[in-house]
């Protein structure tokens, strides 16, 4: 073996990060962006309909007067007593 | 240095230990090296097999008989006159292990695992041990009429009823959804 020229191609040395962040900025974002809305469709609005659905036909007084017979409160007692 | 002490503890727990410590990296040559005590002299260039110093602080075998001599003076001159045998006696000369020969697997994962499960079925049997002897008697809350009394009670108090437990039971049949 005589020395020949065996060298290697001269590694990329610039624009690294730049490189690295065109790659994966993108994909941050739009993976970013569907948590985002996977937890909106997911959590958020189920959770707002749910609560709407509850108060949509909720009578306070009637829910009072329930947990009143079941006897849970101290200020007012069940009727009859 | 560590490698040495080995052999003189004889607990199987500390030696299992030690196996796993062994890899120290510290050498002492097969060659030349007359050690009066067991120690390692730090204060000269240490040979080491380390992937991560490729170039140890002296050649391992530095005590050189005449082949082995010639052989150097001849790497003074072009390389390209050297055969493939001598370029490898050349390198077994300034080195002890290639890479793979550093990097070869071991099987010292086995004893991890092994010891790991060993620990794990020791602390099972001290957990049911303290389970029987140390605890103290469950709090009456624990009980069965005491639990049905209190999920009543929930019930009643209407916890969490648009999400949660109360939203769960249908008020009207007086049964779980």
């Amino acid at each position: 073996m005589s020395y020949s020229k065996m060298s290697l191609a001269k590694p990329v040395m610039r624009g690294l990060l730049g490189k690295r962040l065109r790659f994966h900025l993108p994909i941050a974002f739009a993976l970013s962006l569907m948590a985002a809305a996977a937890f909106k469709f997911g959590v958020t609005e189920p959770r707002k309909r749910a609560y709407a659905d509850f108060y949509k036909n909720y009578d306070a007084t009637k829910e009072f007067n329930n947990m009143r017979e079941a006897g849970i409160f101290e200020s007012v007692r069940p009727t009859g007593k | 240095m560590l490698h040495l002490k080995l052999g003189r503890v004889g607990c199987l727990l500390t030696r299992r230990a030690m196996v796993a410590l062994t890899d120290s990296g510290a050498r002492l040559s097969t060659h030349g090296h007359h050690e009066v005590s067991d120690q390692l002299d730090m204060s000269q260039p240490i040979y080491s097999d380390r992937p991560d110093t490729p170039l140890p602080d002296r050649p391992w075998k530095d005590v050189l008989d005449a082949t082995d001599k010639s052989l150097k003076q001849k790497e003074k001159g072009p390389w390209s006159a050297l055969s493939k045998e001598e370029k490898i006696a050349l390198y077994r000369l300034k080195f002890n292990h290639t890479y793979p020969e550093m990097k070869r697997p071991s099987q010292e994962w086995k004893t991890v695992i092994g010891g790991m499960f060993f620990v794990f079925g020791f602390t099972g049997l001290v957990v049911f041990w303290q389970g029987l002897y140390v605890y103290p008697p469950q709090p009456p809350t624990f009980g069965e009429d005491w639990q049905a009394k209190q999920v009543q009670r929930m019930l009643d108090m209407r916890i969490n009823p648009i999400e949660g437990f109360s939203a769960k039971w249908d008020y009207e049949k007086k049964q779980w959804k």
